[in-house]
């Protein structure tokens, strides 16, 4: 059995529903992180979980209790936010112990908790400073040692690295991946940033306007997207329309070219419409070894983004881009050149709404 | 030009505000006859009747600021919280006091809680002392709002809060461990001026006959000559020795950013 199990999540407010249906079995020291543009439900879903909004329906269930009639006072769920929230009365050290001493813990639990958080997240040197004078990054970690001292059973982070700049972002993203582990605690990590999410996630829950999209991990969210929503909020990708030719033998007309696909295509006759899905990097013009399907094309523009090329192609309707790694010996196209993309029919997906 | 102009407004609003003052200052210090002398203000503090009803008015006022604070935090609290639509119809209720004249209010309460009414509260000297103390919280509750509200203001309450649920507090740790000492510079300029004005305050202390401070002052002006100067200086030194104090807390206030 899962360790949070949250089963046909139902959320609304008002007339608005802002979260239907959702469905997610969490295993334990899992890192799950809920991915989506502003509005998808994805904070709602992790407030819902912390008992800070109560589910219009459904079921929330946390190491095989129902956690429907507990406060978020009696959850033991810790929870970092993004505004950092540390208690500017207090100091660091003050902060990381309140918790404890909420639970009425030993002074000497308290101060040996204490220290083993601060060295955790590395401020020892810090703990008598107070808020308003740590940097965002610093508070940020703070916040989190205060989370973990308790020894929630779930940890929840609600974009705790969107206030950061972006070189802060990076290395605490990687410091808390690092102290998750170490710990083994089950964490769900909220943000709409897809690399955030890509980089440290066990697996990836997709959402849109209220649904999970898709459930996977990175791996397989990035590479096989299920719907065009997660093909386009995850990574770039390139849509490419065109009409079913013979479904059986994967065939799709895109302008006036034919391309087989890798598989046949279920559900869907001749003539239809359908939508493909190429990733930038999985197309070339130059190297033949990226595969054996062809799609010929006119050079739209070349822009150099220093280790790579990004070149943007008309085929058919559809102007599409792709990238290749710089090299010295190699000449950009031209805007206006009449190229041959190359790709495998395996990286050609079709999309589904 | 416009400098000179400025000035001189200084100037003049200066000397309007302080020449009474000086004036007042001057006259309490001739009750000698030739030479300037404190004999005004010995005569004040040696009245057994000065710090009989000094001493009431000092507990009025520190009653009232504990029931004041525990009237106003929770509540102002709780309204940012979870009844935002409410602040406007609270704000007004607040402002109540400022409109109706403290005659009106304690005529009222001696007509709901005289000795021949459900509530007797004027039947007994600690009732007519609480409502005392209720009126005076009454008088005092636009201050201490608008100083709670204004402290409120500045912190994140929600998501603090929050942060202190999601760590195991209950809403009395809330609201004594993390929102309390957030505000507290404001709770403490609302008790001062609650402070000042139960100092000062003669309506609702005469008409319900208690022995207060404003009342005293009020008998004594109305008998002599040098002491009421002395008195109403007294008065003003508490009052702004009040303000001064305000300015204190806010400056040791170790939560406080540094001033840029």
């Amino acid at each position: 059995m899962s360790f949070l199990t949250l089963t046909n999540i139902q959320k609304s407010f008002g007339p608005v529903q802002v979260v239907h249906g959702f469905d997610m079995a969490i295993e334990k020291g899992e890192f799950v992180s809920f991915l989506g543009p502003s509005g998808c439900g994805k904070t709602t879903v992790l407030r819902m979980i912390a008992g800070f909004e109560t589910p219009s329906g459904g079921s929330i269930v946390i190491n095989g209790k129902d956690q429907g009639t507990l406060k978020p006072n009696q959850r033991n769920i810790g929870m970092v936010f993004q505004a950092y929230a540390l208690f500017p009365n207090m100091n660091v050290q003050d902060n990381v112990a309140f918790g404890l001493k909420v639970a009425g813990a030993q002074k000497t639990e308290i101060d040996t908790r204490v220290k083993q958080m601060l060295s955790l997240i590395k401020l020892e040197h810090l703990a008598d400073r107070f808020p308003y004078q740590l940097s965002g990054g610093q508070q940020q970690r703070v916040a989190l040692a205060r989370a973990l001292a308790v020894k929630p059973q779930v940890l929840l982070l609600d974009e705790p690295l969107s206030a950061l700049d972006a070189k802060i972002r990076v290395s605490l993203r990687e410091e808390i991946r690092q102290i998750q582990q170490q710990l083994g605690i089950t964490t769900v990590f909220v943000t709409h940033d897809q690399e955030e999410a890509l980089s440290i996630s066990d697996r990836i829950v997709v959402m849109n306007a209220g649904r999970a999209d898709q459930i996977g991990t990175p791996f397989e969210v990035y590479n096989t997207p299920a719907t065009r929503f997660v093909a386009s909020f995850v990574g770039t990708l390139n849509i490419i329309e065109g009409k079913v030719a013979d479904p059986a033998a994967g065939a799709v007309t895109i302008g006036n070219q034919q391309v087989s696909l890798r598989d046949s295509i279920a559900g869907m006759k001749g003539g239809d419409n359908i939508s493909l899905a190429l990733r930038p990097e999985a197309g070339s013009i130059a190297d033949s070894a990226k595969g054996d399907t062809t799609l010929a094309g006119q050079v739209v523009s070349t822009s150099f983004l220093g280790s790579v090329i990004r070149t943007k192609l008309r085929i058919g309707g559809d102007v599409i881009s792709f990238d290749m790694f710089n090299d010295p010996g190699l000449t950009p196209p031209a805007s206006g050149d009449n190229v041959t993309l190359r790709f495998a029919a395996k990286d050609l997906l079709v999309i589904r709404e | 030009m416009k400098k000179i102009w400025a000035w001189g407004a200084l100037l003049f609003g200066l000397l309007y505000f302080t020449l009474p003052l000086i004036g007042m200052t001057n006259f309490s210090l001739k009750m000698r006859r030739g030479e300037y002398s404190f004999d005004a203000y010995a005569k004040v503090f040696g009245d057994p009747r000065f710090q009989e009803t000094f001493t009431y008015s000092i507990m009025q006022a520190l009653f009232t600021i504990v029931f004041g604070v525990l009237l106003v935090v929770p509540t102002t609290y709780w309204v940012r919280l979870k009844l935002p639509r409410l602040r406007p119809y609270v704000e007004f209720i607040t402002l109540l006091p400022l409109v109706i004249p403290a005659i009106v209010i304690v005529f009222g309460y001696i007509r709901l809680y005289n000795t021949s009414s459900w509530l007797p509260l004027t039947g007994s000297l600690t009732g007519t002392n609480m409502l005392l103390m209720f009126g005076y919280a009454t008088l005092a509750l636009p201050y201490m709002y608008r100083a709670v509200d204004t402290g409120l203001r500045t912190i994140d309450i929600a998501t603090l809060t929050e942060a202190a649920q999601s760590l195991g507090a209950g809403w009395v740790t809330i609201l004594g461990r993390i929102i309390l000492p957030n505000v507290l510079v404001a709770v403490l300029s609302g008790a001062f001026l609650t402070f000042a004005i139960v100092i000062g305050e003669f309506t609702m202390a005469a008409l319900l006959n208690r022995p207060a401070f404003g009342p005293y002052m009020q008998l004594l002006g109305a008998n002599r000559a040098y002491e009421p100067a002395a008195l109403a200086v007294i008065a003003f030194g508490i009052t702004w020795g009040c303000l001064g104090l305000i300015q204190l807390v806010s400056r040791f206030q170790k939560s406080a950013p540094p001033k840029a």
